[in-house]
């Protein structure tokens, strides 16, 4: 008799070690989360003249290709940040609205779950990461998006002379048949909390940059951390104008969009 | 006209033991498309996806069409077999062969595209849980990766599925042949003896897989529509999605049977043996099936449409009323308003009247894979990103490329096996002439007619 029970009973305690390490692991991580960074970008919509100074910078800070007029035409043009245009009213009095959208880096993100080889995953710092080199190219994570903001490589990047020379190092190049999305410009985060690190202090309000945040003309883009109160972030994520892209789909986007309140004109819109 | 057991095996082992130069000559076409698509996919996979049509935001095009058309199709067989061995439908036994085998083809075909599609196809062996000097393992919240497990479970079970009735065939061909076929066929009857013992294990063995059979099967398409359901995406998000290409499934499946036979029946002469009879019954389950893929495209429009939920109503209208209405339209036309009248009328549901239907219904099932991945995709949440998509020639030399490959293995597959099953057209003799029956006991026994339990 207890011979026969004996794989059953070992079976019950692994069941019961594996939920205790689970319960343990999540406990663990919610506890440290608590002293993490939450990357956050806040977008002004009265302030974004449509510039699209961010769509170059990132271009040239993240290694993006370009595919060529007749690629773009057909729709495969990569940029992982855009200025989109929305046209309001009809001739001659015709508004028109941008809204820069990027990847909104999600806490529920729709494309994490279901990429089969956790390509997409969540990072410990609440980023949404793209493991270049575990990309199979399913394209799932496209489809899953609601905010159809990763791009797929359809052929290999190809840097016409001179363009090769402004690689930029800190960033990997991606190969043929993976996908690839905003950042963050996770290599600026890391780098300037290995400075930070290095100068034995803790990192400030205003240390990462983004390079879309850096080049953009009337500071339309903020970016710091929302688990910090002090920060800009934090103060304009209070601010009445405060929304989110596509809230209602329950992504937990982390980047707030301040609506717009003028036109420019006097007249509330 | 009733048949002697020796003019069936006769008819039936025809086309093993005789070739005619016509078959080559099919054979070897097929085969040399078959090449050319796989010539196509090697083009692709050296130059990038970007040889397909594929294109932001319509990132799933033909390809997952294929698959999802193919995996439906796979559902004639085996599913369709196995509930009439279940219900112990006499008619089913010269149909359950050629439908068994279907599935096990269209799922091998099926189960490619998944890898056609991949950015990175030679990485595809990512999605087996290997033990990995890295210690990763694939997703398992991944639908693709439940895919993985659905369709390898379904492609095993189906292949025995299909196996086990033909060992008493293999065993008879063995018998009736002579030089390299008997030693192949030999080998391949596993021993085959048809002593009672045998004959009683094959029947447990058999009741068993069609009883497990079918929940895999069922599972098997609610997975692969749960690709499309657990995805944010308008009009992909629903809980309807599963039965509905569940339905479909069979629905595609059972046209595909039809349109089998009737090439079976032509080619191979087997006037005598797939009769009007059952291309009579299989019209009806088609008719039904027809119906009940009306009743949930219904449903699902209609409350879609009450819903006027904004993004969902954008993919609505452009299939209703939009770019892809004539698609849409056709659709209907192939699915329900061709093959209802023609399944309906009895009259009308003759052989010619049937593979009609049915060439329809396959038609329009391929298109009502098309309709529910592109248009979603094209028009997403954002519409500033709406787009199109259009295929190229490397798609479609694929997609061509499967459609010979499924009719090339058939062929093949009826070459090399009797394509209707010999001893269960023997058995069905037994049961009308009870006096033999009671001569050889130990075989008399119903296949699957839960008469009597079985003991071993």
């Amino acid at each position: 008799m207890q011979r026969h029970d004996a794989p059953l009973d070992s079976g019950l305690s692994t069941l019961a070690i594996l939920l205790l390490v689970t319960c343990h692991s999540s406990m663990v991580q919610t506890m440290e989360s608590k002293a993490q960074k939450k990357w956050a970008m806040v977008v002004d919509l009265d302030r974004c003249t449509g510039c699209e100074a961010c769509v170059v910078a990132c271009h040239a800070e993240n290694n993006i290709p370009t595919v060529g007029e007749e690629q773009a035409a057909m729709g495969r043009a990569m940029h992982w940040m855009r200025v989109e245009r929305y046209y309001q009213g009809d001739f001659p009095n015709v508004r028109v609205k941008f809204i820069p959208v990027f990847c909104q880096q999600c806490d529920a993100a729709p494309c994490e779950p279901v990429c089969p080889t956790y390509a997409s995953y969540h990072t410990a710092e609440g980023l949404n990461g793209q493991v270049y080199n575990r990309c199979i190219g399913t394209r799932y994570c496209a489809n899953a998006c609601p905010y159809n903001v990763r791009f797929f490589n359809f052929y290999n990047p190809v840097w016409e002379k001179p363009l090769h020379l402004q690689l930029n190092p800190d960033v990997s190049v991606r190969e043929v048949g993976v996908m690839e999305k905003c950042t963050f410009c996770v290599q600026r985060i890391k780098a300037a909390e290995i400075t930070a690190k290095a100068d034995k202090r803790e990192l400030k309000d205003g240390d990462v940059q983004p390079a879309c945040a850096q080049s953009c003309p009337p500071k339309a883009l903020v970016f710091g951390d929302l688990n910090d109160p002090t920060s800009e972030v934090s103060r304009l994520a209070g601010s009445n104008r405060a929304t989110r892209l596509l809230e209602e789909l329950g992504t937990k986007p982390k980047v707030i969009y301040l609506q717009r309140e003028s036109w420019g004109d006097g007249k509330e819109s | 006209m009733e048949k002697s057991p020796n003019q069936i095996t006769e008819d039936l082992l025809r086309p093993l033991l005789r070739t005619s130069p016509k078959y080559y000559f099919a054979v070897a076409l097929l085969a040399a498309v078959v090449v050319v698509a796989f010539a196509a996919f090697g083009y692709q996979a050296y130059s990038g996806l970007g040889v397909s049509g594929l294109r932001r935001p319509v990132f799933w095009g033909f390809y997952i069409t294929n698959f999802v058309f193919w995996i439906g199709i796979s559902h004639a067989g085996t599913l369709i077999s196995a509930i009439l061995r279940l219900a112990n439908a006499t008619w089913r036994r010269p149909v359950t062969r050629c439908a068994e085998v279907i599935t096990v083809f269209a799922l091998s075909i099926g189960a490619m595209f998944p890898v056609i599609h991949l950015g990175r196809p030679w990485l595809a062996f990512w999605l087996i849980p290997y033990p990995s000097e890295r210690q990763i393992w694939p997703n398992f919240r991944s639908p693709l990766v439940w895919d993985f497990f659905a369709i390898n479970t379904y492609l095993i079970g189906s292949v025995a599925f299909l196996t086990l009735p033909i060992l008493p065939d293999w065993a008879l061909v063995r018998d009736k042949a002579s030089g390299w076929r008997k030693r192949v066929y030999g080998f391949l009857s596993l021993g085959w003896r048809g002593t009672p013992r045998q004959w009683s294990r094959l029947e447990s063995a058999m009741h068993i897989m069609a009883i497990v059979i079918i929940p895999v099967a069922v599972s098997v398409h609610t997975i692969v529509s749960w690709d499309f359901a657990m995805a944010p995406v308008p009009m992909w998000h629903s809980t309807i999605f599963g039965p509905y290409f569940v339905a479909g499934a069979i629905f595609s499946g059972i046209a595909a049977l039809i349109l089998a036979m009737a090439c079976l029946r032509k080619f191979l002469h087997l006037e005598d043996y797939l009769k009007p009879l059952h291309f009579d019954n299989l019209g009806k389950l088609l008719l039904m099936m027809s119906l009940l893929w009306f009743y949930f495209v219904f449903a699902e429009r209609l409350t879609t449409w009450y819903g006027n939920e904004p993004s969902e109503m954008a993919v609505f209208w452009t299939t209703q009323q939009g770019a892809y209405a004539p698609l849409f339209w056709t659709m209907v036309f192939c699915n329900f308003l061709l093959p209802f009248p023609i399944l309906a009328i009895k009259r009308l549901r003759t052989i010619t009247g049937t593979v009609i239907a049915s060439t329809a219904v396959v038609a329009g099932m391929w298109l009502e894979r098309f309709l529910i991945i592109v248009p979603s995709l094209s028009h997403k949440f954002l519409p500033y990103n709406w787009g199109t998509y259009r295929p190229t020639w490397v798609e479609i030399t694929i997609m061509v490329g499967t459609f010979a490959g499924m009719a090339l293995l058939y062929a093949l597959f009826a070459k090399a096996v009797p394509i209707i099953s010999i001893w269960e057209l023997k058995l069905g003799l037994h049961e009308k002439s009870e006096v033999r029956s009671q001569e050889t006991e130990g075989r008399g026994k119903l296949a699957f007619g839960g008469q009597e339990k079985l003991e071993t």
